[in-house]
């Protein structure tokens, strides 16, 4: 029977919900469900965790205070070890790419990026091809390492708390060293978890674009702002607000693509997406094929008088 | 400082993904090949640092068929000063990329490997992960900045939520994201002289790797396809869409 380890992510304190996913495709293959939550000060991360798993390992040590690939690979990798792990998972956030392929390195075990379906215990479905193909691709060894879409698993429903035990791990000697984290500071809900975004292409023209039309349209849905790599290569948008084959992948409820052409490389991160409104003043933009409702029109006017009107309709 | 750059040839981004009509793979007949972007800015960042860091050597690496020759002919066109070609047809998985680079390392000892955050073909974002912790190197990856000073890389890394800082010693992986630099064109005189520049070839038995994969694509099939939406004529009509028809406001 499979033994799983899912890798728990957090950040400030906070767990990062994109982890649950882990869990629910972890619980497709069937077999225990062990957690990992490493760092310090920690415990309200485990508790947090508990009610998904049979049991949440804790590991504290000053040396993975800070996220760094090289010590976390050989804490987790000794502890799926320990626990005779079949199945290591996390989610393919920005942090979990960075981590799990030096996992399954350490594990010498083969591993599925990002996938999108567990068809067997051996066997996952993939988007390549920034989404274009999803490849089936199997895993011959006999521990496996697995990053998870989140937008792909509903978290699942919580059960009964399990137990939580601190486990000791040795980080060993590492050649890396965390220096400094600068976190975007925002009010507005993380973009993964928003049930609206509004994501401004480059017809934006400029930050003073976001600031005055995107953002009064954004207040009034409660929603995140997300931007295609044109926006944030221009310095107009945080980075972290990039969408696509190679910044996040998002699916809320509703998605509003303003100014924005649709390239595959951007549509391969929200084309998950509920309900997508696209608002462009060219009729012919490939952005409208992925639209389930498409207006032609120049985003300075129409976004405005969206603005009124949804805070009309809303009452 | 010396640098090992790789670079895979994938199908062009702005080509059309088609699938083969058996399904065996995706087309690619016809089809643009071109260097993986994320390797191209990982050759203009080798470039750069090398002059920075007061010359040195830049060696491209591709894993791949004799075609993958023009891309590192393209990668020498931008300025590399040599090329190596390790000769292997048909798949070869990110694990067996990275143990025949760390071959490959081990005979150039680089200070710096660069490689690209992800190949755009297969989007699997491992091979150089997989590379530190085999040589036991620190890494760095989705780097925006990259400081070579010191003994050490510091990388300004793009996070989740952030921009986050890590040092890594010499010798180092580092991986690089879409905003490190802008790629340069090669010029004319550059192709001229990549022609010249050598290129030599090894396999990866002659390095000592097997190649059985062990992540294994046993098919490929077309995404779900959205159902076509509609156009709306004016904000309006819009709202009401979005209430009374998705009720998603
Ligand atoms: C390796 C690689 C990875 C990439 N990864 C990503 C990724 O993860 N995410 C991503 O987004 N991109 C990515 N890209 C880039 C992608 O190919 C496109 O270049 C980018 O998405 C274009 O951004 P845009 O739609 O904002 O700009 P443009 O393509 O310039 O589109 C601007 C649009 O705005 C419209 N417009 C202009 N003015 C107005 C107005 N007043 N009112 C209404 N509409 C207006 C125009 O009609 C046009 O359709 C990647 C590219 C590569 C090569
Ligand atoms: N066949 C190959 N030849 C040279 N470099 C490769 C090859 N495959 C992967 N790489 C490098 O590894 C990076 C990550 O690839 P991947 O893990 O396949 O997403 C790429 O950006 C390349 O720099």
């Amino acid at each position: 029977m499979a033994t799983h380890l899912i890798v728990v992510e957090h950040q400030s304190g906070k767990l990062n919900k994109a982890s649950l996913s882990a869990f629910a495709a972890a619980a497709k293959v069937g077999g225990d469900l062990h957690a990992l939550v490493l760092g310090q000060g920690v415990g309200e991360i485990a508790k947090a965790v508990a009610p998904y798993a049979k049991k949440v390992h804790v590991g504290e040590h000053a040396g993975v205070k800070d996220r760094l690939a090289q010590p976390y690979a050989k804490c987790i990798t000794d502890v799926a070890n320990a626990i005779g792990a079949t199945h290591v998972w996390a989610a393919a956030s920005n942090a979990g790419k960075d981590l799990m392929p030096r996992v399954a390195a350490r594990m010498d075990a083969a591993m599925a990026s990002d996938v999108s379906a567990v068809v067997d215990e051996k066997t996952f479905k993939r988007p390549m091809w920034a989404g274009n193909v999803i490849g089936t691709v199997e895993l011959t060894t006999a521990k496996k390492v697995i990053t998870v879409r989140p937008t792909e698993f509903t978290a699942p429903a919580a059960g009964a708390a399990g137990e939580v035990a601190s486990v000791s791990v040795d980080p060993g000697a590492s050649k890396m060293s965390f220096v400094k984290f600068d976190a975007v500071v925002s009010d507005r809900p993380l973009l993964q978890d928003a049930r609206v975004i509004v994501a401004a292409g480059r017809g934006v023209k400029g930050p003073e674009g976001i600031k005055t039309v995107l953002e009064p349209l954004a207040d009034t849905l409660s929603a995140a702002i997300g931007a295609s790599r044109a926006v944030c290569d221009a310095g107009w948008a945080p980075n972290d607000w990039q969408i696509g084959q190679t910044g996040k992948v998002v699916a809320p409820e509703l998605y509003f693509a303003v100014g924005l052409s649709g390239a595959i490389q951007h549509v391969a991160g929200m084309k998950g997406s509920k309900c997508i409104v696209a608002i462009n003043k060219d009729p012919e933009a490939p952005i409208f094929q992925v639209a389930d409702y498409g207006l032609v029109g120049d985003l300075f006017k129409v976004i405005p008088e969206l603005t009124e009107a949804i805070k009309k309709a809303k009452g | 400082m010396k640098f090992l750059v790789t670079v895979k040839r994938v199908t062009d981004y702005e080509a059309k993904v088609k699938l083969k009509a058996d399904k065996s793979g995706v087309e690619t007949a016809g089809v643009n090949m071109i260097v993986n972007p994320f390797d191209e800015i990982a050759v203009e960042e080798a470039l750069r640092q090398k002059d920075k860091t007061g010359g040195g050597e830049v060696v491209v690496c591709s894993i791949g068929s004799a075609d993958a020759t023009a891309q590192i002919r393209s990668a020498l066109a931008m300025g590399a000063d040599r090329g190596i070609l390790v000769k292997h047809d048909g798949a070869i998985d990110p694990f067996h990329v990275a143990r025949v680079l760390q071959k490959v390392v081990e005979k150039e000892k680089p200070d710096v490997v660069l490689m690209g955050k992800q190949a755009i073909d297969d989007d699997s974002g491992q091979a150089a992960q997989i590379l530190a912790e085999l040589l036991g190197w620190g890494q760095a990856t989705s780097a925006n900045t990259v400081t070579l000073e010191g003994g050490k890389a510091t990388v300004v890394r793009e996070a989740d939520g952030g921009l986050e800082t890590v040092a890594c010693e010499l010798p180092c992986v580092i991986t690089a994201d879409l905003r490190l630099n802008e790629p340069r064109y090669a010029s004319l005189p550059g192709i001229m002289k990549a022609k010249k520049k050598p290129l030599d070839e090894l396999t990866p038995d002659a390095l000592g790797v097997k190649v059985e994969n062990r992540v294994v694509v046993k098919g490929f099939e077309e995404p779900a396809q959205k159902k076509a939406g509609q156009k709306v004529a004016d904000v309006a009509a819009l709202v009401d869409k979005l209430k009374n028809e998705a009720k998603a406001l």
